[in-house]
């Protein structure tokens, strides 16, 4: 260790140019990311004003940020023409059934793979796992009509069967229980004389809580954004979800952009929100499928 | 007996998922295999069996080889955009973690990656609009000319890759970000001390490290580019009505031809091209990883 009396003058210079340097480099870093931040954001920033702005204002340049003349028109002229509320109700149904389904098939077949060694059970984890590979829109046309023949077209029960199971999330719920519950818990309870069946609800399920949050808000989000399913599935304008009416709703002619963006806003501003509250609980969700390697 | 009585409950509990699983994923999977190979009009009673003819027409119809063509430039677009933007913006995000402003960069970069698809495509579709949009408008303050994004074939599927570039980011952020979280400590110490910049630390140890995560991250970037379908289907239709034709990708030529034309066996097909495409991929992703593993 160097004594401070025994530093020079020069030495001491030279710290505090370094210093200063790298003060200076965090600056530039830190006003980098700002504006960069600021710029992902824009688009949507704008999307929100524009659903404030009347007619006249919209098509000035430069883009006003905070309307100067704030104006309800836009939406309540969406309200008037689209079932959105419906659609939105839709939406919400289908995303909050999906999240129940999936958080119920992943939370058993996970404990299930993770804790019971049979053969026969690693080759159906096997089959889970192959599966996952293949993404929806290959099997989609097989499956709707499957839906069809079932009679469930046009509902909320036909979005469903697209998304009742998650073949990530039973991977990530049985890596969870693998980590998070030692086997010695589990004999404990059984020489207790405890059911296999009570000993997951009440000892597994709950000790999950965590993983099964993160899932549920990653499933949630997942069918809240599904949109090629939706559109073959739901046809009615009134089994719309939110994504698919707003898609069909943009497409006809007599649309100006303040309705859309009316409309757009009304889908964005609950989902930011939703988001911004279950930050945590979703990044831990998309973080761990990061870290499979 | 106990152990007997442990198995059935582990069956008894699997059962249900088991069976929601074979109903929902594994018979579709099987069954567009198997209508690829058959001549399935919807309107018409018979199946026939036709093998391969289904694919040899494909390589001949006009409009799904351009949208093979658009699917693949917008896959690999969105890719060179991403991968080195994503891994940039995740090592400076990373180099100001725990100061205060982290937790704002991390959630704007991640926000365009959850928000509804079709309303965040809206605000894309007014950028770039030719008369209204504010692109055109701050490209004519450097005396460029307005150009009709939406219209001309090349540049929508530009601003397909620009849109879909822009949601993909978070969320290679964020695995890059686990990914510079997990990387070992005391070697970017070594480094310093040898008097390595943090540039030339970045591209000689965390780009060479972080190759796992990369090749990740390509796969499902790529994959989920060979998907895309909501986006070009929002920002190029165009404001008559008529569903979006500038850009045709995969997915729409498939449902147009299952539900417009009817022709359900030969867009099984279509689906089983995409099916392969997601195999050779994934099948490079396990190679490379496993050659890493042997090093």
């Amino acid at each position: 260790m160097t004594d401070f009396a025994e530093l020079t003058e020069a030495e001491i210079a030279s710290g505090r140019r370094l210093r200063a340097k790298k003060r200076a480099v965090n600056i530039a870093i830190d006003i980098f990311l700002t504006l960069f931040s600021i710029a992902m954001l824009l688009p949507l920033v704008f999307l929100i004003a524009n659903a404030f702005k009347t007619p006249a204002e919209m098509l000035a340049w430069p883009p006003t940020i905070v309307p100067h003349d704030p104006t309800l028109e836009n939406f309540r002229a969406v309200l008037g023409e689209t079932p959105l509320l419906r659609w939105i109700l839709n939406s919400v149904m289908f995303a909050v059934m999906s999240s129940i389904a999936i958080i119920a098939t992943s939370s058993i077949a996970g404990y299930i793979f993770a804790k019971f060694h049979y053969r026969s059970l690693n080759i159906i984890f096997a089959l889970f796992l192959a599966t996952a590979i293949v993404p929806f829109e290959v099997y989609m046309i097989p499956l709707y009509f499957q839906v069809k023949s079932l009679g469930l077209l046009n509902s909320v029960w036909g979005l469903l069967i697209g998304y009742l199971v998650m073949s990530f999330g039973i991977f990530l719920i049985r890596q969870n229980v693998i980590h998070s519950i030692p086997d010695e818990l589990l004999e404990a309870a059984r020489l207790d004389g405890a059911s296999e069946f009570w000993i997951f609800v009440h000892i597994v399920f709950p000790l999950l809580r965590g993983a099964l949050g993160a899932l549920g808000v990653l499933a949630f989000f997942q069918a809240w954004t599904a949109f090629a399913w939706p559109m073959i599935v739901a046809t009615t304008r009134s089994s719309y979800t939110i994504e698919v009416g707003l898609a069909l709703f943009q497409t006809g002619y007599t649309v100006d952009l303040g309705k859309l963006s009316a409309a757009s806003a009304t889908v964005l501003i609950p989902s930011v929100i939703t988001f911004m509250i279950l930050r945590r609980n979703f990044v831990q969700g998309v973080a761990s499928t990061g870290m499979k390697e | 007996m106990l152990k007997r009585k442990r198995w059935i409950f582990a069956i008894l509990a699997l059962l249900p998922t088991l069976a929601i699983f074979a109903y929902v994923r594994m018979y579709p999977i099987v069954d567009i295999l198997r209508l690829s190979v058959h001549r399935w009009n919807i309107l018409s009673k018979n199946k026939p069996f036709i093998g391969l003819e289904n694919f040899r027409e494909l390589m001949g119809d006009h409009l799904f080889l351009s949208a093979l063509m658009n699917t693949t430039i917008i896959a690999f677009g969105v890719l060179a955009i991403t991968i080195p933007l994503a891994m940039v913006i995740a090592a400076l995000i990373f180099h100001r973690t725990r100061t205060r402003m982290s937790g704002f960069y991390e959630t704007s970069v991640f926000i365009p990656h959850i928000v509804s698809l079709v309303p965040a495509a809206m605000a894309w579709k007014w950028i770039f609009d030719a008369r209204l949009g504010p692109l055109n408008a701050f490209l004519s303050v450097f005396g460029i000319e307005p150009q009709a994004w939406l219209f001309d074939p090349v540049l929508s599927v530009i601003c397909v890759i620009v849109l879909c570039s822009w949601q993909a980011l978070g969320y290679a952020v964020l695995i890059y970000l686990v990914g510079f979280k997990n990387l070992p400590v005391s070697l970017y110490e070594a480094a310093k001390l040898d008097g390595a910049s943090g540039p030339t630390s970045f591209w000689h140890l965390s780009i060479p490290m972080l190759k796992p995560i990369t090749l990740y991250v390509s796969v499902v970037t790529l994959v989920s580019g060979f998907n895309v379908y909501a986006q070009p289907f929002v920002l190029a239709s165009d404001s008559q009505g008529a569903p979006g034709r500038q850009v045709r990708v995969l997915v729409l030529d498939m449902l147009e031809n299952s539900f417009r034309n009817y022709r359900v066996g030969y867009a099984a097909s279509e689906a089983v091209v995409l099916l392969v495409i997601v195999l050779v991929l994934t099948l490079i992703q396990f190679t490379l990883l496993r050659e890493k593993g042997k090093a």
